[in-house]
């Protein structure tokens, strides 16, 4: 119902490979992180998710990739090809650019001749040839989450987590990583469930944004987004863009209150 | 191209930053200089202004010192004496590692392993391990495996606490990207938690080769059989007043302490000094 208009995914898809059917998730210290969340990713859809801090977004994402069961309702996975691209780059400090992406595939018992192969294609994808043999302290903040992302697309993912990736960096190099993000989006046709609480990213980057209230977290409002793919970056500076991060703003602060 | 646009542009900082590299260099190496040509200056004060020369045996001047550190005798009684140490210290050592890092890796994987029995590395560490040389003496004769096993008493306990630190001290972030994998714990610990905790294992090791030091000689100074170690030379040298080749055989002992300790500072740059910075902790 809200697919955007892609070039890559066929808007006939509509098969699900993700869905929450009313999850809550209490912790066991008694704190309600989220109550009555129904949710669904289909393939082709880049779903963003905005709320404020500790509204328990991040717990969806926990949720759906099965590192912490729901209290509550049901949550149904349709892909066990899961990306999870978490707040920190979480590298490996002793390993090299090269060694850290393909950290994932050795993991998984994949053969080093295949996991080397599939590393080197990722690392091309995130722009980060030349740098394999960098330790992470000699990158910059920008580069270990290129390095966090090509790491995880050698999972070659069908559903991507992602947990406010960008959320740490400038200003720039967020809006750079974000165009990346457009262009391996439309070209890996993986589906993303993106965390965030930038309301203009998650505009930017999504076919749909979704507005979750505070604690107890729940979805208050829900807005397709119809710019075509691959996004052009002066979308940002149209009247429409403005309205549409308006609308969301005005939903956050409602549900807020 | 790229060379010749680069060279001026890079060749201007590079001789400043020459001048700037020697000039801390010396600013590290002068003040411990001068320090020790203090000590010196005190030291010949002491022996020469204080003292009067009946009582000049409790503080012989350096170079009597020094003499007496090079007379032939001397010389190899205290290199065979240091030899014999320095094996007994890194035999200690090397068992105190082993039994140590197994030690923390055990407690790491289970909570009730952890509680069971980090209350007795503590224990370890508090009973005066002077107390029970004697006893150790009893049991395990008073020669070498004893003389080890003082050593190992004395140096295991940072290399337990040290390692168990490093394990644990692994980001939370990090082990959920091996949970989402579905790691097994074996995988964990050796591709994760074991590379992480090796800053700290070598940081406890530091600590540990100073004091399996300490063990060897404690233990030779208790047990004077078999062939004699700087502990039995030290307490030869004290029973026969011979005070120059006392102090000789003190620096040679502080020396070993501190080569021993210099060495694994040194293997721990080595292995993992290209991703971790010693300096910033």
């Amino acid at each position: 119902m809200t697919i955007a208009p892609s070039p890559v995914a066929p808007a006939t898809t509509t098969d699900q490979l993700l869905h929450f059917d009313d999850v809550a998730m209490t912790f066991p210290n008694g704190t309600t992180a989220l109550s009555g969340v129904s949710l669904t990713v289909n393939r082709g859809e880049f779903v963003t998710v905005v709320g404020p801090s500790g509204c328990g977004k991040s717990t969806l994402l926990r949720i759906a990739s099965g590192l912490t069961p729901a209290t509550e309702g049901v949550t149904q996975v349709d892909t066990n090809r899961i990306g999870y691209v978490f707040q920190d780059a979480t590298l490996l400090p002793w390993r090299d650019v090269q060694s850290n992406v393909e950290l994932l595939a050795e993991l998984n018992g994949i053969p080093k001749a295949t996991r080397k192969k599939t590393a080197k294609e990722a690392i091309d994808l995130v722009g980060l040839s030349g740098f394999e043999k960098h330790l992470p302290k000699t990158l910059s903040g920008g580069m270990k989450m290129r390095t966090s992302l090509a790491r995880s697309l050698t999972l070659n993912p069908e559903l991507f987590l992602f947990d406010e990736p960008f959320g740490a960096l400038d200003e720039i190099t967020r809006e750079r990583l974000n165009d990346e993000l457009i262009r391996l989006f439309t070209e890996q046709q993986f589906a993303g469930l993106f965390i965030t609480h930038s309301v203009s990213e998650a505009v930017y980057l999504s076919t749909r944004v979704i507005v979750m209230s505070g604690r107890p977290g729940h979805i208050v409002d829900e807005f397709p987004v119809e710019f075509p793919f691959p996004r052009d970056p002066d979308i940002r500076f149209t009247a429409e863009f403005a309205e549409l991060c308006g609308q969301v703003s005005h939903a956050l602060r409602e549900g807020h209150s | 191209m790229t060379t010749t646009s680069s060279a001026p542009t890079t060749g201007a900082p590079v001789r400043p930053a020459t001048v700037k590299r020697s000039k801390s260099r010396a600013a590290t190496w002068i003040p411990p200089v001068l320090v020790f040509l203090g000590v010196l200056a005190v030291w010949y004060a002491i022996t020469y202004l204080i003292l009067d020369e009946k009582r000049r045996f409790l503080m012989p001047p350096p170079h009597e010192v020094v003499a007496a550190f090079f007379d032939p005798a001397t010389f190899l009684e205290i290199v065979q004496a240091l030899g014999r140490t320095t094996m007994v210290a890194l035999v200690g050592l090397a068992f105190a590692i082993v039994i140590g890092v197994l030690w923390a890796v055990a407690m790491s994987q289970a909570k009730w392993v952890e509680r069971s029995l980090y209350p007795y590395a503590v224990v370890l560490q508090c009973i005066p391990i002077l107390a029970l040389v004697p006893l150790i003496g009893f049991w395990f004769g008073f020669e070498y495996p004893a003389r080890v096993i003082v050593c190992i008493m004395i140096a295991l306990f940072p290399m337990v606490s040290n390692t168990l630190f490093g394990l644990q001290s692994v980001d939370p972030g990090q082990r959920e990207l091996f949970q989402l994998q579905r790691a097994s714990r074996w995988t964990v610990l050796s591709k994760l938690e074991f590379p992480a905790a090796l800053p700290a294992i070598f940081a406890g090791m530091r600590i540990s080769a100073g004091l399996a030091v300490v063990g060897a000689i404690v233990g030779d100074f208790f047990f004077r059989r078999g062939e004699p170690g700087l502990g039995s030379l030290l307490s030869t040298y004290t029973a026969r007043l011979r005070s120059a080749e006392l102090f000789a055989t003190i620096f040679v002992a502080a020396l070993l302490g501190v080569a021993i300790f210099a060495l694994f500072g040194w293997i721990g740059k080595r292995v993992v000094g290209k991703w971790y910075d010693f300096s910033a902790n």
